[in-house]
């Protein structure tokens, strides 16, 4: 990965024949991300043309990873190739807006791929049928064979921001636990993969129980619990490496639930002494501790605002579980949840405008969102057990882990809209718990 | 005629399941039945020797249950105790683990932190009791090891426990 990444180039914009265009404002092809949305705008994405030889097999993955990725997000639908009446066979010549707009396709993404060596060059361009112009300009990226699927994502990041507005969440990675075995003999490992499921490595052997893993903010690093030494403690590993060390703190103490700070150089967590958790900040080079909350109650679950001067978190002082806000210094904490059930593990969204949150309620989970005074709740899934929710780089998806009932019950992760849209299973080899999705590469 | 059958096939479940609790309880140890069968001739370490972990583990009760979302012991966890108490004044060389476990109607953090309150309460009992706090530690292991897997409230209940492991003693 580390190869991959030194060889990925920058960005260049192509100064190719088409006259440059200003982006389309407020006319068709535009996308608003409200809770409005809710007829996908339709696109084409004929295959990408190969101009190397050997590029073609290339060529066509590249063109259907980018349409499972506008697809996926629910605000874009694929007119079928089936449909197509122009093909595109070379990437320079005109296009012919006719032939798209016959088949409704409202956008349409052309692209090429060329491969010389351990190099692969992606160019593409967005096109606005009906305006008949091109939205954006044309870009390319270059990376290795190993690295197509990256490329396809941003390929997909760079259509959905030029549509939206707002930017993409495809060329991200997620951490998490992969599991196997039956409920009472569960092995849990941690393991990284694409968003969509793909390039899957294990970070992790079987051997010791670990849970929660949470990325740095820069994605180049991870914070877990792991019972290695017999007790739950804090771990920190990095991801180039898969290289772990424990958290330094206190011996013979549980510590666990952790998360950087925006930073990246303080972590909070929990630490149980006693009948009692609170939760507590630690200087992660130094190893410098401070304690963040002193009740005699469980304080637990803590992630920080995106600009890191506040701490949500929840505490059962008031009986149950609820939400509570303090500044990342500590000291009083205001309640936010209200409603009824126990609300627990809050996230702050990258946004900062939400909070995302497991709630019990009745017998039943919830993944909800709140603004972060707590008002506007929403709740956006229902089953037996959902858990856990992490946000999309661009805070408009949130993934999840939700456990079916039974004996032969199993974890799996989920994606849904805050909208509460677009309810759909992330692919993963085993069962999968404790998400968290790292930033946009 | 239905009723009936319907009743043998439940009985016949019943069985099925203690059989299997049985086998994950026991963890391979001495049978309980088989130990009973030869009274007079104690087998050391065997569960019929008053003096070793399997005694403990099946005649003493190893383990406490709790109310949902509670760390309170009541009057049969507190009975089991102090059994717990005695084995552990007659047997001086051996040590104690006392591990904190939730039912899965929980978020994960929060298990753990109920584990943990439940595995303290315990030590905190035996403590009082008169056992050296050194001779004990406590470990929670939240809802991440059940010993019953169906999502019902009779497997929750037994879910909802803290188990004292006994381990030789080695305290410094």
């Amino acid at each position: 990965m580390k190869q991959f990444l030194a060889s990925f180039l920058a960005v260049m914009v192509l100064a190719l024949s088409a006259p440059m265009t200003a982006l389309a404002q407020s006319g068709p092809l535009r996308i608003e991300i409200t809770e409005g949305v809710v007829e996908p705008l339709p696109y084409a994405v004929p295959n990408f043309v190969a101009e190397s030889a050997g590029a073609q097999e290339l060529a066509q993955q590249i063109a259907r990873v980018v349409a499972e990725d506008l697809t996926g997000t629910g605000l874009f639908r694929e007119v079928p190739r089936e449909a197509h009446i122009s093909q595109i066979t070379s990437f320079g010549s005109p296009v012919q807006f006719a032939d798209w707009k016959a088949i409704n396709a409202q956008a349409l993404i052309t692209g090429a791929v060329s491969q010389e060596g351990g190099r692969v060059v992606v160019k593409f361009r967005v096109w606005d049928v009906f305006a008949g112009t091109e939205l954006g300009q044309g870009m390319q990226f270059a990376g290795t064979p190993e690295g197509w699927r990256r490329m396809a994502h941003k390929v997909a990041d760079q259509v959905y921001s030029r549509i939206t507005g707002e930017s993409g969440y495809f060329d991200s990675r997620v951490v998490f636990v992969s599991e196997s075995g039956p409920k009472d003999q569960r092995s849990k490992r941690l393991a990284v993969m694409d968003y969509d499921g793909a390039n899957l490595q294990y970070l992790t052997g079987g051997n010791a129980l670990v849970l929660a893993p949470r990325f740095s903010d820069d994605g180049q690093r991870v914070l877990y619990t792991s019972y290695e030494t017999g007790l739950p403690r804090v771990h920190v590993l990095e991801v180039g490496t898969v290289q772990s060390r424990i958290l330094q703190g206190q011996d013979g103490v549980m510590s666990f639930a952790p998360r950087f700070a925006p930073n990246g150089q303080t972590v909070v967590y929990s630490l149980t002494q006693g009948s009692n958790t609170d939760i507590w900040a630690m200087d992660i080079a130094g190893g410098g501790t401070r304690q963040l909350t002193s009740a005699p109650s469980i304080e637990t679950a803590p992630s920080y605002s995106p600009d890191g001067s506040q701490i949500v978190f929840e505490s059962d002082r008031s009986g149950t579980q609820q939400l509570y806000v303090m500044s990342a210094n500590g000291g009083e904490a205001r309640r936010i949840s209200f409603g009824q059930g126990r609300y627990s593990t809050p996230v702050w969204s990258p946004r900062g405008d939400m909070i995302a949150f497991t709630k019990q309620n009745a017998g039943r989970f919830h993944i909800g969102v709140m603004r972060t005074d707590g008002s506007e709740e929403r709740l956006l899934t229902a089953s037996f057990l959902d858990e856990g929710p992490t946000w999309a780089p661009n805070g408009r998806v949130i993934m999840f882990a939700r456990e079916t009932q039974g004996a032969q019950g199993s974890s799996s992760l989920y994606t849904v809209d805050i909208s509460g849209r677009n309810l759909k299973r992330v692919r993963t080899p085993e069962g999968a718990s404790d998400p968290s999705w790292g930033p946009l590469q | 005629m239905r009723l009936s059958a319907k009743i043998t096939i439940l009985v016949a479940g019943l069985a099925l399941s203690a059989c299997t609790n049985a086998n994950r309880f026991d963890n391979g140890a001495v049978d309980l039945n088989a130990a009973t069968g030869q009274a007079g001739g104690i087998v050391p370490g065997s569960a019929s020797d008053p003096s070793s972990p399997a005694y403990f583990q099946q005649t003493v009760g190893d383990r406490v249950l709790f109310a949902v979302d509670q760390s309170t012991l009541g009057p049969q966890a507190q009975a089991t105790l102090d059994g717990q108490v005695q084995w552990l004044r007659t047997n001086v060389d051996y040590n104690a683990v006392i591990e904190g476990h939730a039912d899965e109607q929980g978020t994960r953090a929060y298990n753990l932190a109920l584990g943990a309150r439940r595995a303290n309460a315990v030590m905190e009992y035996l403590v009082s009791q008169g056992i050296p706090s050194n001779r004990l530690r406590f470990v929670s292991y939240g809802k991440e090891r059940p010993i019953e897997i169906c999502s019902e409230e009779a497997c929750y209940a037994k879910n909802r426990r803290a188990v004292t492991i006994i381990s030789a003693g080695l305290t410094s």
